[in-house]
């Protein structure tokens, strides 16, 4: 059975959203043209797509809401739930996969125990799979928010996201001295 | 201004450029580069020569082709010739600096090759390295060569030529031109580039769309994004000469979100276009206006398939429609609209500038020109390359990349992605044209190369292509929806041991209903995976079933992992590799691996240099 989008109802309540609004409004005429475009403004800002938003857009756009969540969950690239710090993308590109990417995937798995999708309880990294980034000849790749890491195995892997861990540690810890 | 003192001011500049009295340095910046460590080895560049005390200038390129060495730089003295660095790092990049510039020593013995003025002692000039020689660049002609952020470059270099002298001549000129030199869309299908303009431009209605398809959504091809990152003005030249000879004013962008660095290239050639006034009313006191507008696709593949392209702008969900009507006739928001590939789009640039007979006579009869290729998976030197139709596919993947990496077997070579076939390596004498690898039972595809070696599995790959295709299925059909879920159980089942000898019979027969029912592209060309690799590799079909055996090592159910103790010398490596301690044994004495903690992760077997680790 599909799962619902929205676990429970988290309607109002998000002044960011609202300012996002008061902003857009001024950018957007309310086409239904930019219905994705839209939806893209306000993952890039929030990082994904709360509810509000989904139907601020709907409002701003009349369209119906079902036209609008219609359209966002037919996209692979809108989140629906709040993602973690870092995203780490794994290309499943062809020439990853021949390079062993869903090994790579695997261990990415097990060592955060969270599945692609999820984010760690900590809010540190959400895991997500990406069809193809075009880096193929760099094959197997993975993108931690913007930066692209290519010819990867198990153990560079794992240190990168180990650095991450070690790093933001560190700056919990320099935060609750000062 | 107008374009002839355009003209004189960028090839100033650029002979400025050419005899520029200090040292310029070349650093190839595309995604693949940047993937690499090219931040770091630009970094090291800047900081080297403020170390030096000297001035000098650093140049982002885009990609040159040869990824597998990739962080690139190139260096030249004045005067000298540039002589180019692979496989950088900062460390490396600094000492190459200090040697050359401080001290004169070049360091050839990290070099890779040279451009310019030769010889150079030790190492062959670019164009002669085997992985160069056999290409010839069209589509490709400015890529790591020019900054694609600098407009002047790529008029200095001819651009813009093409366009100028489309102005000069009426539509239907120029779409002769572009049928005179036989052009066919490179984005997979191959259908007539003049032949498409002609029915939009005869198309009745006023206002008329031209789009560039830039959604390069094929898992496995990446010329698109390379072609638009390391030169975005070819492709925007060609969409400009398209739109005068259709008779359009307006033109979409559709580019993937998933290439960042590749809009933004695109926002800033489109800036610079019309500061210079070749965008915008009255282009070059023509009377012909354009506008174009980007829009970022948001990950979904049937957005690749025309009309469902078209849906997607117009801000819905991406789903195609039967056809007719064609695009061409009722396309976005029901205007004559024609779409084209990027890499169709910047040959039509340099088909203006050169003339259709130039154009033509490279390829074969009925495929004219080059094609690019995203050459990647099992070959020893990947890259972007560009041949001419007709070559063979044992030269691009024995010389251009240097046979099989690691010395495994070659196997097989994919192309056309999710939408392609696999060819076996028995079949590597075909040509490659559109026809040849059409009736191979693959297609041209739009240009990914993915080659296979033993440790490929082809039940897998189908059983990859399908979980694509099922997933990306947009669902509005029945035949591609349930009909790409069908195939994907039955390769699951083969590829867990629990197929049987029949579901060979069934697979066929439903990759066939899915063949000829589904609505559009992605449906029908999805069972392209399964009947290639049923055709050419189904005895490894019947070792999965009947034998249960999956000897690539890919399948986990069929098959697992013994350490010959001949060969094992005890060196542990494995042992420490194994995360769940399922490799024992006495150091300098044969390991052994326990199966029932073994989770067939494969770092034993990736970790011994010896190959004492064997897939049994």
């Amino acid at each position: 059975m599909e799962q619902a989008i929205y676990q429970e109802q988290s309607v109002e309540g998000m002044p960011e959203v609202e300012d996002l609004f008061n902003e857009m409004r001024k950018e957007f005429k309310g086409m239904a043209n930019e219905l994705i475009p839209m939806l893209q403004r306000v993952q890039r800002m929030l990082g994904f797509l709360p509810e509000q938003a989904l139907l601020e857009i709907a409002r701003l756009t009349g369209l119906s809401t079902a036209r609008v969540y219609g359209t966002a969950t037919f996209y692979a690239q809108f989140r629906f739930q709040p993602a973690g710090k870092y995203i780490i993308r794994v290309c499943r590109g062809t020439a990853c996969h021949v390079k062993g990417s869903d090994r790579l995937l695997d261990t990415i798995e097990e060592y955060l125990q969270v599945a692609p999708g999820q984010m760690t309880p900590d809010g540190l990294f959400t895991i997500e799979t990406v069809a193809c980034f075009g880096s193929c000849a760099l094959a197997p790749v993975m993108v931690i928010n913007d930066s692209v890491y290519g010819s990867l195995n198990r153990s560079r892997a794992l240190k990168l996201l180990d650095e991450i861990r070690v790093r933001e540690e560190a700056n919990i810890k320099n935060l609750s001295l000062s | 201004m107008d374009f002839s003192s355009l003209k004189e001011r960028a090839e100033k500049n650029w002979k400025a450029l050419e005899n520029l009295k200090q040292p310029l340095i070349q650093i190839g910046m595309g995604t693949c580069g940047k993937a690499a460590g090219a931040d770091e080895v630009f970094a090291a560049a800047k900081q080297t020569l403020k170390q030096m005390n000297l001035l000098g200038r650093i140049l982002q390129v885009g990609c040159i082709g040869t990824c597998y060495l990739e962080p690139i730089m190139a260096v030249r003295k004045p005067g000298g010739p540039f002589i180019y660095y692979g496989n950088l790092t900062a460390k490396r990049t600094e000492e190459i600096l200090l040697s050359y510039l401080r001290d004169g020593d070049p360091k050839t013995e990290w070099a890779v090759c040279f451009t310019g003025e030769g010889p150079v002692d030790g190492i062959p000039r670019f164009e002669d390295l085997p992985m160069i020689k056999p290409q010839v660049r069209i589509a490709l002609r400015n890529c790591g060569i020019i900054d694609p952020e600098n407009i002047e470059h790529y008029i200095a270099r001819g651009g813009y030529n093409g366009l100028m002298r489309a102005l000069r001549m009426n539509p239907g000129e120029v779409i002769q031109e572009i049928k005179d030199s036989g052009l066919r869309g490179r984005g997979g299908a191959g259908f007539p580039t003049g032949m498409k303009w002609e029915f939009a431009s005869n198309a009745p209605g006023q206002t008329k769309y031209i789009i560039c398809n830039a959604d390069e959504g094929d898992p496995g091809a990446f010329m698109d994004r390379s072609l638009l990152e390391g030169d975005p003005h070819s492709v925007l030249e060609g969409m400009l000469i398209g739109a005068y000879a259709i008779g359009c004013n307006e033109g979409y962008i559709y580019i993937r979100a998933e290439y960042p660095l590749a809009i933004k290239r695109l926002e800033t050639a489109l800036k610079q276009m019309r500061e210079y006034g070749l965008l915008g009313r009255n282009i070059q006191g023509s009377g012909f206006g354009f506008e174009i507008h980007i829009k970022e696709g948001a990950g979904a593949f049937v957005c690749g398939e025309e009309t469902a392209l078209m849906a997607s702008i117009a801000g819905g969900r991406g789903m195609p429609q039967s056809r007719p009507p064609f695009p061409a006739n009722k396309g976005l928001w029901g205007n004559p609209t024609n779409i084209n590939n990027v890499e169709t789009l910047g040959n039509v640039s340099a088909i203006l500038a050169q003339g259709a007979k130039w154009f033509a006579g490279f390829g074969t009869e009925k495929s004219k020109g080059t094609k690019t290729f995203a050459l990647a998976g099992k070959v020893e030197r990947t890259g972007l390359i560009e041949v001419p139709m007709g070559i063979r596919l044992k030269e691009i993947i024995d010389e251009i990349g240097g046979g099989v990496a690691k010395g495994k077997k070659v196997k097989a070579v994919q192309t056309g992605g999710p939408s392609g076939g696999c060819i076996p390596a028995d079949l590597f004498d075909l040509p490659v044209d559109y026809e040849s690898l059409t009736a191979a039972g693959s297609i041209m595809g739009s240009g990914g190369m993915v080659v296979m070696d033993e440790e490929t599995c082809m039940v897998d790959i189908p059983r990859y292509f399908l979980s694509f295709t099922a997933d990306e299925s947009c669902g509005k059909c029945i035949p591609c929806r349930l009909g790409t879920r069908q195939m994907l159980d039955i390769l699951n089942e083969i590829c867990e041991g629990k197929g049987a000898i029949e579901d060979l019979e069934i697979l066929k027969d439903v990759s066939e209903t899915v063949q000829k029912g589904s609505l559009c592209g992605l449906g029908q060309t999805a069972p392209n995976p399964v009947q290639t690799t049923l055709r050419y590799f189904r005895s490894e079909y019947e070792a999965h079933i009947l034998g249960k055996k999956c000897e690539a090592g890919v399948c986990k159910p069929l098959f697992h992992y013994e350490i010959d103790p001949e060969t094992c010398n005890g060196c542990g490596v494995c042992s420490k590799k194994c995360s769940v301690g399922a490799v024992t044994g006495e150091k300098k004495k044969p390991h052994s691996i326990e199966p029932d903690r073994c989770t067939k992760c494969g770092a034993c077997y990736e970790a011994c240099k010896f190959h004492a680790v064997r897939i049994c």
